[in-house]
């Protein structure tokens, strides 16, 4: 049993006894949060992705506030139940909900976050350019995350999700998907 | 800021005609899906139809948030007379041409509406509008670089392009149709500007490109009043299609 799972056991059999549950730390929830992946791309984590916004341990529960990435994205409905389950083992309530307050960026996902999807073979985003038309931010050389050439072509803005875009790589010839500076 | 009496009879008619207009060329765009002329557009009008679609959810649940409404009930259940879309969006989905037309005209007006909402003092409007924008402006593109691919185009091409927008170009301006009671909606701070001011702002965004492509400029509006109103036939068929499921099946969830 991983001390994870043993963790989860314990709080829930507390729960379920009716005992206060033990002292619960933000850093403890936000790691739990690195372990729900995201749906589409379940190489990296809602955290890895910079969705999660505010942690909140308080009396009634926690609370998290999540950034959704597309204001369409169909994955958000599973991503708060897959939040609310994983919190759940933690014994208490859990309030999970979606703001726009800060709006989500490409540049909130981390440094792991962009080495977890270059080694699945996504592209990475590349760093906004607020000032700049979409074109121009869109011709930016994105690496090929197959050969690592940036001799890469932008195929198509749109992909098979809302955050993603259609790349041709020149130099190994293969087709790869990058995720939309936005 | 406390929103209520007329101020959110205002506010409810600015979020169902917003949310009216993403929920109708999102149907109208999903009509391409697997008949686009490229696969490359098969893919890209599929993903704007989704976005627009996602849009229009977000909108009905704050005009829901303030009606108490089910935001699916506002979308589904309503007689087509009841929908607040502008009748730019009333010409049924024609070919290629009108489609791109009409992305074009109603995606330049919708930043500039965006933009006269994204400062405003009610934050779940000004929140989300911050966020739709930066989703827009990759319609915008798409839009900008299909009109200028038809516009230099063969005769063919650019003879298609020209009569969309004879259909077209006299509804354009409806997206700016004056609300019921805006100058609340401007008292309060939610809307910068009056819509015929946005009106002006946004020939004077589009006069450029229509000028480098020789395309002429869309006519004022016959008649801005009703410029939310009188939906037609096309509309009737699309709401029959997008009430499909709605209808063989009411109260089906995901």
């Amino acid at each position: 049993m991983s001390e994870a799972t043993a963790h989860r056991a314990v709080a829930g059999a507390r729960a379920s006894l009716g005992e206060l549950p033990e002292e619960l730390d933000v850093a403890t929830v936000r790691a739990a949060l690195g372990e729900v992946p995201d749906p589409e791309i379940p190489v990296v984590s809602v955290v890895d992705l910079g969705m999660v916004e505010e942690v909140d341990v308080r009396a009634d529960g926690i609370h998290v506030m999540l950034l959704p990435t597309f204001v369409g994205c169909p994955a958000l409905d599973v991503i708060r139940s897959a939040v609310e389950e994983r919190l759940r083992s933690f014994g208490r309530r859990v309030d999970v909900r979606f703001d726009y307050r800060v709006p989500w960026m490409s540049d909130r996902i981390t440094p792991e976050g962009h080495e977890k999807l270059r080694r699945s073979g996504f592209a990475p985003p590349a760093a906004s350019q607020p000032d700049q038309p979409v074109l121009v931010q869109l011709g930016a050389p994105v690496a090929c995350p197959n050969c690592g050439s940036r001799r890469t072509v932008l195929e198509n803005a749109f992909g098979p999700t809302q955050c993603r875009a259609i790349y041709h790589c020149t130099d190994c010839r293969q087709p790869f998907e990058g995720f939309k500076t936005i | 800021m406390r929103v209520a009496g007329p101020l959110a009879t205002a506010l409810g008619e600015l979020l169902r005609s917003m949310a009216d207009d993403e929920f109708v060329i999102g149907f109208s765009d999903s009509e391409w899906t697997g008949i686009a002329p490229l696969l490359e557009e098969d893919v890209a009008i599929s993903s704007l139809a989704q976005d627009e679609i996602g849009h229009a959810a977000a909108l009905y649940g704050l005009l829901g948030g303030l009606t108490g409404e089910d935001p699916d009930a506002i979308a589904y259940d309503r007689v087509p007379a009841a929908y607040r879309h502008c009748r730019l969006l009333d010409h049924g989905r024609g070919d290629w041409a009108m489609t791109i037309a009409r992305r074009y005209l109603y995606d330049t007006a919708d930043g500039v509406r965006l933009e006269a909402l994204v400062a405003g003092s009610w934050p779940p409007l000004a929140d989300l509008v911050g966020k739709l924008a930066r989703e827009e402006r990759y319609h915008r593109m798409h839009a900008a670089v299909w009109l200028d691919r038809l516009a230099r185009g063969g005769d063919g091409t650019r003879s298609r392009l020209l009569a969309a927008l004879a259909t077209l170009g006299p509804d354009a301006a409806t997206v700016f149709a004056p609300l019921p009671d805006e100058a609340a909606l401007i008292d309060a701070g939610i809307l910068s500007l009056p819509m015929a001011d946005l009106e002006a702002r946004w020939r004077a965004s589009i006069a450029p490109a229509f000028a480098t492509l020789d395309l002429p400029l869309p006519p004022s509006a016959r008649d801005p009043a009703r410029g939310r109103l009188d939906h037609g036939e096309p509309f009737s068929w699309l709401w029959r299609e997008f009430n499909t499921v709605r209808a063989a099946e009411p109260g089906a969830t995901w």
